[in-house]
């Protein structure tokens, strides 16, 4: 078998080299995880008491510096009193891989301990709504108005220098306004994803329209194709595909906006449930929903990708 | 070939005169009057044609040629309808027309056929504006299909296709709607010489089967003489027209014909026409200071002095 370059610039690499270098992506972050938590030497900066011995304040199962630790106990040692005991561990915030799976695991299967808060898939299903609901009313303003601002000068001249300077406010500064117009339930978390996405839906989507073959639309016109048959016919068709791909993109982006929505107001959804989970140091609960979030992104992204293969039958390469 | 005895590229055999003759006969499909353009550039308004005058006859096939930057391209594009011009008049069938429209089909140089399409969608594209029925579309769709040899292929996405299927279907397209003329703007100049002298070939076939006049621009000396009943010969800067010529070759054409002292004559005076010999001091210029890098002992061309 002739040896691979895999150093050659551009090249596809043959699929089996390609699938394993795939898992691998994702193995080295989880080995290295997995070593800084495993291995003693390798950082656990702290010391997690087991027996407090001689020192008054240590009580078992706290955490303390391992600097600090030293010093107690050669205190201890000169004044005779039992030793305590302790051992090597990471920061509460870096919990060990197999902590976070059994978080990922009991969120679905035991309730949660206070009545009041939520399970995961709850926050999340919730969250998901939000998303929905912003990028669906988003789209449904946005993409129109970007093919229409790609198409005729006239609308992009209209609309696209004003668009322009608002998307560089940053949506969260819409909050407290957002909150007062339209309360404190979902309405203004709904508002916030609109506004991140909506302004920059439209450039993106009008630039997008801009980049179709001009030669299209003049092969149209030859055809005899009156004005609503190019815009329905030509445009819509013709941009399709890549429309598609910046929807993926854009949803990616509504998902950054969520954190910031979910915090105003009521705050509720899978937002709600990490800053909660922090706040009582679960942090194996936080890593838990925050890998929630990157799973069902990328599921999702995924599965739209296919579908997009399915969709788009005439874009044969560039369709990822 | 300079150096042959060719007889003049006027001297018509009586079958190609009588042909002539017929043809000036028929009624004139496209009329240019006094067409004029110019351009707003930097460097300020540039003339890019000229006082354009000329007829095209019924099933008549012209082709226009002359040197780059000769606004050919402008020139098709005006008659397209897909740029205004500055003067002047285009008639069809003599109503002046304005815009682009279906009764001139368009083929151009990139390929311009819709990528989510099939085929047979893309030739049907045309029609299904006008207002013909799905069904009936369909059926002549496929007919022109057919008629550029594509039948295997009507479902197939473009991307599908070669350089030169994806022009037949053009054609095709372009036919479709029965067009009174078929502008054609360097439609085989992307494709390989291969390919480009069978594409001529068909394209000589189909026109012969149907009623259509064709307008076809190009660069390539041979491809106009092998097509063409007449050839505009366009000059640069402004583009004007320099001459038209009566192509002396007989038809049917073959490409043994290629060699014929007709075809020959007449592609001396294109070239006499597009390249005109220059002056000595810009010859000069062209030459290139070349030193030999070669091994002493290889076997190499003498160097012209």
């Amino acid at each position: 078998m002739a040896t691979v370059d895999i150093l050659a610039p551009r090249k596809p690499l043959p699929p089996r080299l390609s699938r394993g270098l795939t898992v691998a992506s994702f193995l080295l972050p989880l080995l290295v995880w997995a070593a800084v938590s495993y291995l003693p030497f390798l950082w656990h900066p702290e010391r997690e008491i087991t027996v407090p011995g001689g020192v008054s304040y240590f009580k078992e199962g706290m955490r303390i510096d391992a600097d600090r630790y030293a010093q107690e106990l050669a205190q201890v040692r000169e004044q005779g009193l039992p030793l305590p005991e302790a051992k090597k561990v990471n920061p509460i915030y870096l919990p060990a891989p197999h902590e976070v799976a059994t978080a990922f695991y009991t969120a679905f299967t035991e309730a949660p301990q206070m009545r009041s808060q939520q399970w995961l898939h709850e926050s999340l299903w919730h969250s998901i709504q939000v998303i929905f609901w912003g990028f669906t009313l988003s789209s449904l303003i946005g993409v129109p108005l970007g093919i229409l601002c790609g198409t005729y000068n006239a609308v992009s001249r209209l609309n696209e220098p004003f668009i322009e300077f608002f998307r560089y406010l940053p949506a969260p500064a819409f909050g407290a306004l957002a909150v007062a117009i339209l309360g404190i339930y979902d309405g203004p978390k709904i508002a916030i994803i609109f506004i991140g996405t909506f302004f920059q839906q439209v450039l993106v989507v009008s630039n997008t329209t801009r980049r179709l073959d001009k030669s299209l639309l003049e092969a149209a016109m030859t055809l005899g194709a009156n004005r609503l048959q190019m815009l329905f016919k030509v445009v819509v068709p013709g941009i399709l595909p890549d429309l598609y791909r910046d929807q993926r993109i854009l949803l990616g982006w509504a998902w950054t906006y969520l954190i910031v929505a979910e915090l105003i107001g009521t705050s509720s959804g899978i937002t709600w449930f990490i800053t909660q989970q922090a706040r009582y140091k679960n942090f194996d609960n936080v890593y838990a929903a925050i890998m929630m979030i990157g799973i069902i992104g990328l599921v999702t992204d995924l599965i739209l990708a296919r579908l997009g293969k399915k969709l788009f039958p005439w874009e044969k390469s560039r369709a990822h | 070939m300079t150096n042959l005895e060719l007889p003049s590229y006027l001297i018509q055999s009586d079958a190609v005169r009588t042909r002539f003759e017929r043809l000036k006969e028929r009624e004139v499909v496209l009329e240019v009057k006094g067409l004029g353009k110019e351009f707003d550039s930097a460097q300020g308004p540039v003339t890019a044609l000229k006082d354009i005058h000329f007829k095209a006859h019924r099933r008549e096939f012209v082709c226009v040629i002359g040197p780059s930057g000769c606004g050919k391209s402008t020139l098709i594009r005006i008659l397209a309808g897909l740029e205004n011009a500055s003067h002047g008049q285009v008639l069809l069938d003599g109503k002046p027309v304005s815009g682009p429209g279906p009764e001139r089909g368009m083929v151009f140089q990139g390929y311009t056929l819709f990528p989510w399409l099939t085929v047979k969608k893309n030739v049907m594209f045309g029609l299904l504006n006008q207002g013909v029925g799905k069904a009936q579309a369909e059926s002549e769709a496929l007919q022109w299909i057919d008629l550029v040899g594509l039948e295997r292929f009507s479902d197939a996405y473009p991307h599908e296709l070669s350089g030169g299927m994806k022009q037949r279907v053009a054609i095709a397209r372009a036919l479709a709607n029965q067009p009174r003329i078929l502008l054609m703007d360097e439609p085989f100049g992307a494709l390989d010489a291969q390919t480009r002298a069978k594409m001529q070939a068909y394209l000589l076939e189909i026109w012969k089967n149907i009623d259509i006049t064709v307008l076809f621009i190009t660069h390539d000396l041979d491809e106009a003489i092998f097509l063409a009943d007449r050839i505009l010969v366009l000059k640069a800067n402004p583009g004007e027209v320099d001459e038209l010529i009566e192509v002396p070759v007989p038809r049917p054409r073959n490409f043994d014909q290629l060699i014929s002292p007709e075809f020959l004559a007449t592609k001396k005076r294109l070239e006499q026409l597009i390249h005109p010999p220059k002056e000595e001091d810009e010859v000069s210029e062209d030459k290139l200071h070349m030193i030999r890098m070669t091994r002493v002992g290889d076997d190499v061309e003498d160097i012209e002095a």
